[in-house]
Formats: C-alpha cells, structure tokens, sequence
C-alpha cells in the first residue's frame, strides 16, 4: 500500500464514555397499544438486570408509533402461545402481544431468545422465532427482536439493531477541550470512545458492514482522513494532503471513500481507493466542492458546491460526468444525506444567515419541508431504514443531539450529562 | 449590523493608536517596585514601526503584534483596514527568510463544519494572496483551516460570531 501509513494499536483499549438518555418529545396520536410481556429467564447464566421485554418495550416507545403497556399492570404473563387468554388483553385494550423466553443455545454457545408476536384481536401468531445470540450480546438481540416486531406490523424494517457514532467534546480546563469519537447503540446504551485528541475530530462515517469508521482529525495541527476498524482498531491515515482532507463517506461496496480534498487550490471532491490508495479528482472547479453522499447503488454522488454563489446540493455520476443542480430553494442547502431510494435527501436548510435548519427536499414533487426548528441545526443523518433523521442541534449554549421522523410527527431528545454533543452519523443495518 | 459597525470601528481604532502609539509608551507601572532597568539605549532604538524586527512581535504598540484579520459572514475577501497589518507581516517574512507562518483559517458556528473547513481555508487564502503579492515567499507560508472547530468564543450570538470569522497569522519560525 504505497503512501499509505498504517498505525496498528495493540490491545485496542475502547474506553467507556458517558451515555445518551433519549427523550421523547413528540409521539403520533393514536400509537398503537402492544404489550412485551417480561420474558422467561430458563438460563444457566446470570439473569441481567435489564430484561430483554424492557429493552424491546423502550425501543417500541422511542420510535413513537407505539404505547407499550406498563408492566405492573399485566396480570397474565404468558410465555408461550397456548397460555395465553386473548380476552384478557383485549378487556386491557392491547392491540399486540410479545411473549418469550431466554433459553441456553443448544449448541452450548451463547443464548437463544424464542418471541412470538400475537394480534389479539384474531388471536392469530404473527411471528414466532428463536434468535441466536453470542455471549454477553442479549441486548443486541433483543434489538433485532424490536425490528422483526417493528416490521411485522408497521411494514418496514426496523432500525433498532443499528449504533450510532458522535463526537463529544469536553472542557479539561484553560482554553483546552478533550474530542471524543464515540460509537453507541442506536438506544444510547453501551457508548465506547473510539479514539480521543485535544485537536478537533469530526465526520464521523460509516463503512457498509459497519465495521469501519472513516473521520477527520487535526491530531497532527491539520486535517488528516482516518479509517479505524472498530474491531480491531487498526487505525490508517487515508489522506494526508496539503489543504484540506475532509468528508469522508464510503462507497456502498466499501471499496472506495469519496472525500474533499484542497490539494488543487480549492476543496474538490476525490475518490480514494482504499485497497491501492489511487486517487481521481471528480471535480475541477474553484469553488467549494465537498460533503460527498453516495446513491444506495453507487452510480452517483450528491455533494455540496457553492459554485452558484452559494452553497447547494449537487450531484455527479461517480465518474465525475453529468453533473447537476439539485436544490435550489433557499439560500443554503448543505451535508446532504441520503434516504431511501434516493427520493428524500436531508440537507442543512437556511432562508436567511441566521436560521439553519434541517429539512427533507423530496425529489419527486421537488418540494423542501423544513423539520427541525432550531437555529443552528447541522449534520443530518438517515436511519438505514430512512424513518427517522439524527441531527445535532444547539440548546442552551450546549451541543445536544435530536431525532425527528422523517414525517416530523415524532421527535425525540438525546441528552448527555455533560459535554458537547455533535456529529451523529447512523449506522447501516448490523448484521 | 450596529454591533458590527461598532467593532469594525474599534479594530481600526485600534490599529491607528498602534501606529502612533511610540509616543505614548513611556508611562511608568505604578505597583512595581523595582522597575527593571533594560539597556535604555536599545528601548529607544526600537522603532515599532520597524517591521523587520522581530522584537516587534511581541512588541504591543507595534502593528507585527497584531495577527488576527476578522472577516465578514460568508465572505474571505480582506478589508480594507486590516491591509496595514498584512504589509507588516509581509515586511517582517521577507526580512526574516527563517521566518514560517501558519495562516490558520476560521469560521463561526454557522451552517455546516465541511463547508465551513472550505469557507476557513478561503480566509486563509485571502491572507496569503496578499502576502505573496506584497513579495513573501510562498514556500515560508501555509494555510490551515480549521473551519468552525477552534472558536475563540462560544455563545450563539454576533458579537462572537465576528470574533470568530478570522484567519491568524500563526509564526512556527520567527
């Protein structure tokens, strides 16, 4: 790999960082009744203190589409289908019903949760299946739980087995700030930094498989691309240029990483392959040309250039031909994300200089809605399954995080207990 | 729009009492007690507006003290009251080949970091353009934007959203 440095870190230390609460601030009106009754524990190992019907009944709650019933208010708790007396739950007015238990894996390797989902009003099974799950990874599985549920009956998959990545950024004291590159479950639980610097870190993206996460560090006093293997933690300088090495975002086969970089004169968009480290300019231009986005097909790029005077979404072919246009409502359209289908795309919005908001243009009827209503809203991120938007926001002087459905209907809050929070960047699907 | 005018008004206040600040130095520092007697020779001799001398970096009444250029929302082009303190850097690099600067570029908080990086390294440059045509080599010059990383203010408002939008003239070598 020819001008490529690799640094590998011995014994990967991830540290523990400080977990996000997530708050709901708006639901939707008529959310549906479910019930995720406490699975059965007929384990071996120690029962945790989270059950795995908690973590499915928060998930449910936090995408807003569903009311979970309390668990103290539950007289039956069946555990398998014939136990259960649908009447019971339809005088409790429960729409859905999850039963399950935790059983030691046949194989002796890990666990097995065994779900069934129930539509009580016919009384019929909508799901039943037993879920795999390596040791120490309950909470995950109970995750895919969530999304097999979520699918079942809202009708697209759900995106609770996903994490996301953010940047937290402390004071330690004199005008010096700790950076933090933090990578969490998509619920907030189980933060673990991946690197720390007391120069700026931002940009965090990820690879497809979710193993990778390509950023920006100044850790040298000037902008450097990096790919860490989360795994492992093998971590490699991509790009070191003079000027500006920015914006990383991987290609959907994981095989290369579009980026900015200023080398020529003025930030252009460039392809790195990451197997040889050969590079090709896609644009050639004098104004600012960065936050590439890749089509979920790889055939083009969306990306942010102010070559009209102001900045706006563009986008290319992924060889740099064709290039177009694509917003042109409002004074600033930046940091594009892309949802599914390539149809929403989530930009910073702005009318004026004062007001920077996250909105969703949709390319179909070429109409911006405008989400958020902050004023200095940045970073928009999809969920895989483009139901809900990440974005950083400022409240209180502090950098805090927020989700909104890409409906607007349902907003939520994600709170650290100190720190500034910025940059979310959601994960594809885990598999 | 005031608070701006306001600022603009005192930047330039600011560099003319530099300028001709020399006659003014000589005010003695009450509490002290014994005042330190430097080879008072010298202290004559040094000329703040001598911007070769690389005793006037850190001399405050001397325009070389100065390394900040603010700018304007969204824009990197150099107004026309903050000139005098790039020729005198730009006197102060040609005099001193060992000298190297870091022209470090930023932005304030709004709209988005990586298109801020861009707007940072646009400030940047604005400096150094002036550098060179006032004849610094380009080889003792690099820019470095840190975009909307490195405030040096942190409240929501433009009061420090001006301070923020600037470039400093970073010495690694004097």
């Amino acid at each position: 790999m020819p001008g490529l440095i690799l640094l590998v870190l011995l014994a990967f230390p991830l540290l523990a960082s400080a977990q996000l609460r997530i708050e709901i601030v708006d639901g939707v009106e008529g959310a549906m009744p479910i019930a995720v009754v406490p699975f059965a524990w007929d384990s071996d190992l120690p029962e945790p203190a989270t059950g795995v019907a908690e973590i499915i009944s928060a998930n449910l709650a936090r995408s807003g589409l569903f009311e979970p019933m309390a668990e103290a208010q539950m007289i039956e708790q069946p555990v398998r289908p014939p136990e259960v007396r649908f009447g019971t739950w339809r005088l409790l007015r429960v729409d859905h019903l999850v039963i399950g238990r935790v059983v030691d894996s046949p194989d002796g390797i890990g666990q097995e949760i065994e779900y069934h989902l129930l539509d009580v009003h016919s009384g019929r099974i909508l799901l039943s299946q037993a879920l795999s799950v390596s040791p120490g990874d309950l909470r995950f599985g109970a995750h895919r739980v969530s999304d097999a549920v979520y699918e079942s009956l809202i009708g697209v998959p759900g995106a609770f087995a996903t994490r996301m990545a953010y940047v937290v950024v402390s004071d330690i004291g004199g005008d010096d700030e700790l950076f933090e590159l933090v990578v969490a479950d998509a619920d907030g639980f189980n933060p673990q930094t991946v690197v720390r610097n007391t120069q700026p870190i931002l940009s965090p993206a990820w690879s497809p498989d979710g193993r990778r996460l390509a950023y920006v560090s100044f850790a040298t006093g000037r902008s450097n691309v990096i790919v860490q293997d989360l795994f492992t933690g093998q971590t490699e300088i991509v790009s070191s240029s003079r000027g500006i090495n920015g914006a990383p975002a991987f290609s959907p086969d994981g095989q290369r990483l579009a980026v900015s970089l200023s080398q020529g004169g003025s930030p252009d968009v460039w392809l790195i392959d990451l197997s040889n480290g050969r590079r090709q300019q896609l644009t050639h231009h004098w104004s600012i040309n960065t936050e590439p986005a890749w089509s979920p097909d790889g055939e083009r790029i969306y990306f942010t250039s102010d070559r009209a005077g102001r900045p706006q979404v563009h986008v290319m072919d992924a060889d740099g031909g064709n290039l177009q246009r694509v917003t042109f409502d409002g004074r600033y359209n930046a940091g594009v994300s892309i949802g599914l289908e390539e149809r929403f795309l989530a930009v910073v919005h702005s009318e004026g200089d004062n007001d920077f908001r996250i909105a969703i243009f949709d390319r179909e009827n070429e109409r911006m809605r405008v989400l958020s209503d902050g004023r200095l809203d940045e970073s928009p991120s999809f969920a895989p399954n483009g139901s809900m938007l990440l974005y950083a926001a400022r409240e209180n002087g502090r950098g805090v995080l927020a989700a909104v459905s890409a409906d607007g209907r349902i907003r939520q809050r994600l709170v650290a207990s100190e720190g500034d929070v910025r940059e979310p960047a959601w994960s594809p699907m885990i598999r | 729009m005031k608070t701006a005018l306001r600022f603009a008004a005192l930047v330039l206040l600011a560099a003319l009492l530099a300028a001709c600040a020399r006659d003014v130095r000589e005010e003695p520092p009450a509490p002290e007690p014994p005042p330190p007697p430097p080879p008072p020779v010298e202290v004559e001799r040094l000329d703040a507006r001598d911007f070769s001398d690389p005793r006037n970096l850190d001399n405050p009444d001397s325009l070389l003290s100065q390394r900040t250029i603010y700018f304007e929302f969204d824009r990197s082009n150099v107004r026309a009251q903050f000139r005098p303190i790039i020729d005198a850097h730009a006197t102060y690099i040609q005099a001193n080949p060992s000298a190297r600067v870091i022209l470090e570029g930023h932005t304030d908080e709004r709209g988005s970091r990586e298109y801020n990086l861009g707007l940072g390294e646009r400030r940047g440059n604005s400096v150094q353009e002036l550098l060179v045509a006032a004849g610094v080599s380009a080889r003792q010059i690099e820019v470095v934007s840190f975009g909307e990383e490195r405030p040096v203010c942190r409240e929501s408002n433009e009061d420090c959203w001006q301070r923020n939008r600037r470039t400093e003239i970073v010495y690694t070598a004097r």
